[in-house]
């Protein structure tokens, strides 16, 4: 099992620790709900240090780039960075990733920590014949996430950078409590937000002095439960390696105006099923779960759970194209009525 | 964990307090920090029947949902309806205000097969 640069910091705040692909992460400090409200209401902080980072740079980086993802990189200035999917040859989905354009021809691609090997092995084969040079920074970076309304306010204390200046999706430097940051306003929330790269050795110290600041510390548990509410999604879920992302609310990532890796098989597979957001009228649905229309199975349950702002039970599910409403989700063999709901459940700015 | 000397207990994580002729059911507050917020009770039908061991309520936290069992056979008298409105009574005070359900056992000397609390102890002691 592997450790964070966060680990004796985490049992030293009395967190309880689980097994999250291979590393040991907190759950939750004190509760997974008071930690979403803290995000919701506040700012919280994560320790996202297991997910991968990749450097790709070189004179192709961008050409690259282009073909192994499914966003356009192109538009991508230096300094910004996109949500964006690495298509795989049957038109399904190896991850979903961020890329950050850092320097002209030097990017960063931040994926799934459970994806990380496969990520890496699958790119360096796109790689044969670019100019680029792919380097897996995972195990030398630690990752932090302050997210929510006061997260700048409570960032700015401790960095003499502007950062009113800076907008959602700009990744810039600095000093955060005098250690060297690379700094991205992006998350994974539905919240303003900035997540923190960072050296190891000086993950402990930002941490801290976060902490001291006021925000609140926030595990895995309280990661879901946001992401879910906000309507993200999280691989192995709804995205799969049998994912077609075109048939998903995400299609909008895939720019079929240009070349990619994977882009005829995506664009030949047919939907045969739809993305759906569901709220049940009692009771909390749960991933695998079946969804009925008329009594019919028609989907399944992919991620569910409890919405602390609405306080129901939500699901994101996929039924079959042509499936039609009104939906129930099965609940320990009780049909529980289902009402569609756009994404994000709750209104999010 | 406080683990009162007043009542019974189940591997399962239910306690058991005998009043009278009926038993009061929870889970304990082992049971309870394991599960973390309770955000949904599914309570039993009163009159419902069940045998010993069988699922008859629901709790769920934000994590995951817990099947709460008959700690010993008999009838469901009464269920704790405030949980419908306040299910974190049971995160809150387990042994107390978040109690389940009553049941009227078939016997009451059903009880004695039961776990004290010493008896528990040494079984969370083993799953520690």
């Amino acid at each position: 099992m592997r450790k964070t640069p966060l680990y004796e910091a985490h049992l030293r705040l009395g967190a309880r620790m689980v097994d999250f692909a291979g590393y040991l992460l907190p759950l939750q400090y004190t509760a997974i709900l008071e930690e979403h409200l803290a995000v919701r209401r506040k700012a919280g902080l994560f320790d996202v240090s297991h997910m991968g980072e990749f450097l790709i740079r070189g004179e192709d980086a961008l050409a690259f780039l282009q073909w192994a993802t499914a966003n356009d990189a192109g538009r991508l200035k230096v300094g910004r960075a996109q949500y964006s999917m690495l298509p795989n040859e049957r038109g399904g989905v190896v991850d979903d990733i961020y890329l950050y354009r850092l320097e002209e021809e030097a990017y960063l691609m931040v994926v799934n920590a459970a994806n990380i090997a496969k990520d890496f092995a699958h790119l360096r084969s796109l790689a044969q014949g670019f100019r680029v040079e792919l380097l897996d920074l995972s195990e030398e970076t630690a990752l932090l996430a302050l997210q929510g309304k006061e997260a700048a306010g409570l960032l700015q204390g401790l960095t003499d950078l502007d950062l009113s200046e800076k907008r959602k999706n700009d990744v810039f430097l600095a000093q955060v409590a005098g250690r060297p940051a690379r700094l991205a306003r992006t998350g994974y929330t539905g919240e303003d937000g900035f997540e923190l790269f960072l050296a190891p050795e000086d993950a402990e110290a930002v941490f801290l002095a976060l902490l001291e600041a006021g925000a609140t510390p926030c595990g895995l548990g309280a990661r879901d439960t946001l992401r879910l509410e906000a309507g993200f999604p999280l691989y192995g879920h709804e995205l799969t390696d049998e994912t077609n992302p075109l048939c998903t609310p995400w299609a909008w990532v895939v720019k079929r105006e240009k070349a990619f890796f994977g882009k005829e098989a995506m664009l030949a597979r047919p939907c045969r099923e739809r993305l759906l957001g569901l709220v049940l009228e009692t009771g909390i649905p749960r991933e695998g779960y079946r969804v009925l229309s008329g009594g019919r199975p028609v989907g399944r349950v992919t991620s569910g759970g409890y919405s602390p702002l609405l306080e129901k039970g939500i699901a994101l599910a996929y039924v079959e194209e042509g499936a039609e409403g009104p939906f129930a989700v099965e609940v320990r063999g009780r049909a529980v009525p289902a009402l569609l709901s756009p994404l994000p459940f709750v209104p999010l700015k | 964990m406080d683990i009162p000397k007043d009542r019974f207990y189940t591997k399962t994580h239910e306690w058991a307090l005998p009043e009278g002729d009926t038993v009061l059911v929870g889970i304990t507050d082992y049971a309870q920090d394991a599960l973390g917020d309770v955000v949904y009770v599914e309570l039993p039908e009163v009159g419902r029947k069940v045998e010993k061991g069988e699922a008859l309520a629901v709790v769920e936290s934000v994590k995951t949902a817990s099947d709460i069992y008959a700690p010993v056979a008999g009838e469901v008298v009464e269920v704790n309806l405030a949980l419908e409105k306040t299910p974190e009574l049971i995160n809150q005070d387990p042994y107390g205000e978040g109690w389940i359900f009553r049941l009227r056992p078939r016997d009451m000397a059903h009880l004695d097969e039961l776990l004290d609390a010493q008896g528990y102890q040494a079984v969370l002691e083993g799953e520690v």
